[in-house]
């Protein structure tokens, strides 16, 4: 049997997703023996010259992670796509735009002033900005174009599969993995985890009537170690995210983010976590209830911390 | 004028370009080391919740998330003004001290290693963790995965996730250790220790007996007289996790040493228009381009710097082998660049003799782990020393935690314009006219930037790149069973 060419790629992330990927740890023998990995710029010397040059849809399959924040990720995509048979958002970020995608609450310009010229230890009296294209003495040198906004990779071409996570966790990538070897992939648009149920579902924590009158924050009260976290009173995303990830923050003692994305049936992720905490307040009083959602002080990152560019919303309205 | 494009550089954690312009003479004319991408974290921290910083800050780098993990829970000390409980501040040390050794570990034989090992003009296709491991026996090869894989078992076991912990919180941390986890890593700690001494004597035996070798560290080519920067205790003795900042001059001699609250007085960036990472300097002699000297606000911030900065370790081996490195290399400072590896393996020396210490501290395993803040928030900064140099998180926010402004400098950024001027000085002293440009000459020119900022290596490390990729095998308790090309 022909072996699998496969592609991994990184766009706008931090390369978490790529230690992820080693974390298969021995299992990486198996994918090693289906597949011949073609492309990956953090760790093989192939140019993307090299990528440009392949017929299309001569990779089997393609691993994508990171957001699209800037021109050169957008060109990779769609150069990947052209190239792929089927392409997998691999990681919270491709798939949702990620914590880096809480950056749509800004656009281009506010960015470039706190980096460039704001930052107090920034010393800019030309007001120097990075160009997409400069004339350096010996020639001219060019950069990415910075986006506007970041956009999943799901809003820049067609994506067949996903994996959730930030990053995957060892169990969920080799989930997938071992269905592409053995050539057993579900149905286009799954997203590929162990459990479509949410994470409570995952979580050891005992749970009992979920009622709340106050909500705290992380470092203001130590928790009990077998109560479910959302009951005593942290705002636990585990009620509105996918499980399949073994909910290692909550036994960590830290309430679950979000990083596997919406449970199977939910568009909206941070809409159905929001639903859901205002769904345990325990008062009848619009006064009191006000006053307890209220004291949630960060409603973006906290209900959309890594879907924010996958959000009906897409981000603050910026004039 | 004839312009060479390396892009993207491979083997290199974020994306990175290097663009080198030959004059009409065949001659390097300039070199430009460009940094592509921006994600602006400064900019959407505004509005996040204090204590969300830990997690949030460390999605800036996957690969070293324990760093920005840890200096963002120091600036939350400091913003909420609380002091977390000692044992707290053990296990956040014994965690960092951990992920050192697994870092180290990795950048020495994954990346730096095959450059000495191999040589530097070896074939590509040997170039590699692989060829090291041919060469030096699978019995190394073993231990190296071995003490990666343990040390991110400690990573799992206190941070919760192996990929970006969630452990931290002003005041303390969030999950401790009990008797029967400290025993593991107290064995984990004593593995390591021999690891890290068998490094520093393949390190003893290929490079420092091989003349060759140290003629190239010793060379005008990698050689650059700059200010060097690194986090020192009350003895001024190398600390990765606390303390003060200490600089000294090209000549040694300590030019300032400051607390986090005071970096701003010391140290600014410069944007230049062709890269999107900005410049740090030393403010208060200024920014002069891209030269080095006394007169040059430029800094390193890296492994040897941190040895240059410092007066000494503070664990006996580690010390021992600081003392062996200044005779061997004639006096302090070093300013040579290729002996920033050296330096990485008495660092993992130190990493792991500081995690026995720890391991074995009667207050690692108290329950007694966290203090609730109660004062207000206002502002704080937390330094810690990443691998690839010092890391600072600066907070501003309102009574609520709130953030309202943040500043990050980020540690490989330090290390921006000596890059540059790094790959510049290889370049021209490597490129000549008429000279063929080999791959192996540009390998040497890479050689130039590797021990600033050498990549993550990973399990599956590249050989040839164009059609399959070697594996190497390890059981589930990490040891080297097989190795395996795809081909």
């Amino acid at each position: 049997m022909a072996k699998l060419k496969l592609a991994l790629y990184w766009a706008a992330s931090c390369g978490g997703c790529e230690i992820a990927q080693l974390q298969i740890g021995d299992k990486l023998l198996k994918l090693a023996e289906a597949a011949d990995i073609v492309f990956w710029p953090v760790a093989i010397d192939a140019k993307y010259k090299d990528v440009e040059a392949m017929p299309d849809k001569s990779i089997d399959v393609c691993l994508f992670n990171g957001g699209i924040r800037n021109s050169e990720q957008e060109h990779l995509a769609k150069m990947l796509r052209e190239k792929s048979k089927a392409i997998i958002a691999y990681g919270a970020c491709a798939y949702e735009g990620g914590i880096p995608g809480l950056a749509n609450l800004f656009n281009r310009q506010a960015i470039f002033e706190r980096v460039y010229l704001e930052t107090p230890s920034t010393d800019n009296k030309e007001k120097v900005t990075p160009q997409i294209s400069y004339k350096v003495p010996e020639g001219e040198l060019t950069l990415p174009e910075f986006y506007d906004r970041v956009k999943t990779l799901g809003q820049t071409v067609a994506v067949d599969y996903i994996i959730p996570g930030c990053p995957p966790e060892e169990r969920t990538t080799w989930l997938a993995l071992e269905a592409l070897i053995e050539g057993k992939l579900p149905p286009k648009g799954t997203v590929i985890s162990h459990n479509t149920k949410a994470v409570c579902d995952d979580c050891p924590r005992k749970r009992d009537v979920k009622k709340v009158k106050k909500f705290y924050r992380t470092f203001e009260i130590i928790p009990e170690p077998e109560t479910c976290l959302l009951e005593q009173g942290l705002l636990c995303a585990g009620i509105a995210t996918r499980g399949g990830c073994s909910a290692p923050c909550p036994q960590a003692n830290m309430p679950c983010t979000g990083c596997y994305g919406p449970v199977d049936g939910v568009i909206d992720q941070g809409a159905h976590f929001l639903s859901a905490v205002a769904s345990v307040v325990d008062s009848n009083s619009p006064g009191e209830i006000a006053e307890i959602v209220a004291s949630i002080h960060d409603p973006a990152g906290t209900f959309y911390r890594y879907s924010l560019p996958d959000s009906l919303l897409r981000g603050a309205r910026i004039r | 004028m004839k312009k060479i494009t390396i892009d993207p550089i491979t083997r290199l954690e974020g994306h990175g370009k290097i663009d080198i312009f030959l004059n009409d003479a065949g001659e390097v004319a300039n070199c430009y080391f460009q940094v592509p991408e921006l994600r602006g974290f400064e900019k959407f921290a505004e509005g996040r919740l204090a204590e969300d910083m830990p997690q949030i800050t460390q999605r800036i780098c996957g690969v070293c998330p324990e760093a920005h993990h840890m200096a963002a829970t120091k600036a939350l000390d400091d913003l909420f003004h609380v002091d977390p409980p000692s044992p707290a501040k053990k296990l956040r040390e014994l965690f960092y001290s951990s992920f050192y050794v697994t870092d180290h570990t990795t950048h020495f034989y994954i990346l730096a290693g095959p450059d000495f090992v191999m040589g530097p003009e070896a074939p590509v296709a040997e170039r590699n963790i692989l060829g090291v491991i041919a060469k030096v026996g699978l019995e190394l090869g073993g231990a190296v995965i071995k003490t990666r894989m343990q040390n991110h078992r400690i990573i799992h076991m206190l941070g919760g996730r192996a990929v970006h912990p969630v452990f931290g919180l002003p005041g303390g941390v969030s999950k401790g250790l009990n008797e029967e986890e400290r025993k593991e890593v107290e064995q984990i700690a004593k593995d390591s220790l021999e690891f890290a001494k068998l490094s520093l004597k393949v390190f003893d035996d290929i490079v420092l007996k091989n003349k060759e070798y140290l003629d190239m560290i010793l060379s005008d080519a990698y050689t650059h007289h700059t200010y060097y920067m690194g986090l020192v205790d009350e003895k001024n003795r190398v600390n990765f996790y606390d303390g003060k900042v200490r600089v000294v001059d090209p000549n040694g001699k300590e030019y300032v040493k400051y607390a986090p609250r005071d970096y701003l007085e010391h140290i600014a960036e410069h944007v230049e228009p062709w890269t999107y990472v900005k410049m740090p300097y030393l403010k208060k002699v200024g920014w002069m381009g891209f030269v080095d000297g006394k007169d040059s606000g430029v800094f390193r911030a890296t492994p040897l710097s941190r040895l240059n900065a410092a007066d000494g370790m503070a664990t006996p081996l580690a010390q021992a082998e600081y003392e062996r490195f200044y005779s061997t290399l004639g006096g302090k400072p070093v300013h040579q660049t290729l002996a920033t590896h050296w330096a990485r393996l008495i660092e993992l020396l130190y990493a792991a003799e500081r995690l026995l210490e720890l391991s074995q501290d009667p207050e690692i395993t108290s329950p007694s782990i966290r203090t609730i803040p109660t004062a207000t928030p206002d502002e704080g900064v937390g330094i810690v020393e990443a691998p690839r140099g010092t890391l600072t998180h600066h907070y501003i926010t309102d009574e609520k935690g709130v953030i309202k402004k943040a500043n990050l400098i980020v540690a490989t950024v330090n290390n921006a314009a000596p890059i540059n001027m790094s790959i510049k000085k290889a370049a021209m002293a490597l490129i000549k006219p008429g000279k063929e440009i080999t791959e192996g000459l540009l390998n040497r020119i890479e050689m130039a930037w590797r021990p600033y900022d050498p990549c993550w290596g990973c399990a599956t490390h590249a050989l040839s790149g164009r059609s399959s990729v070697p594996i190497y095998l390890y059981d589930s308790k990490g040891n080297l069973t097989k190795i395996l090309n795809a081909d």
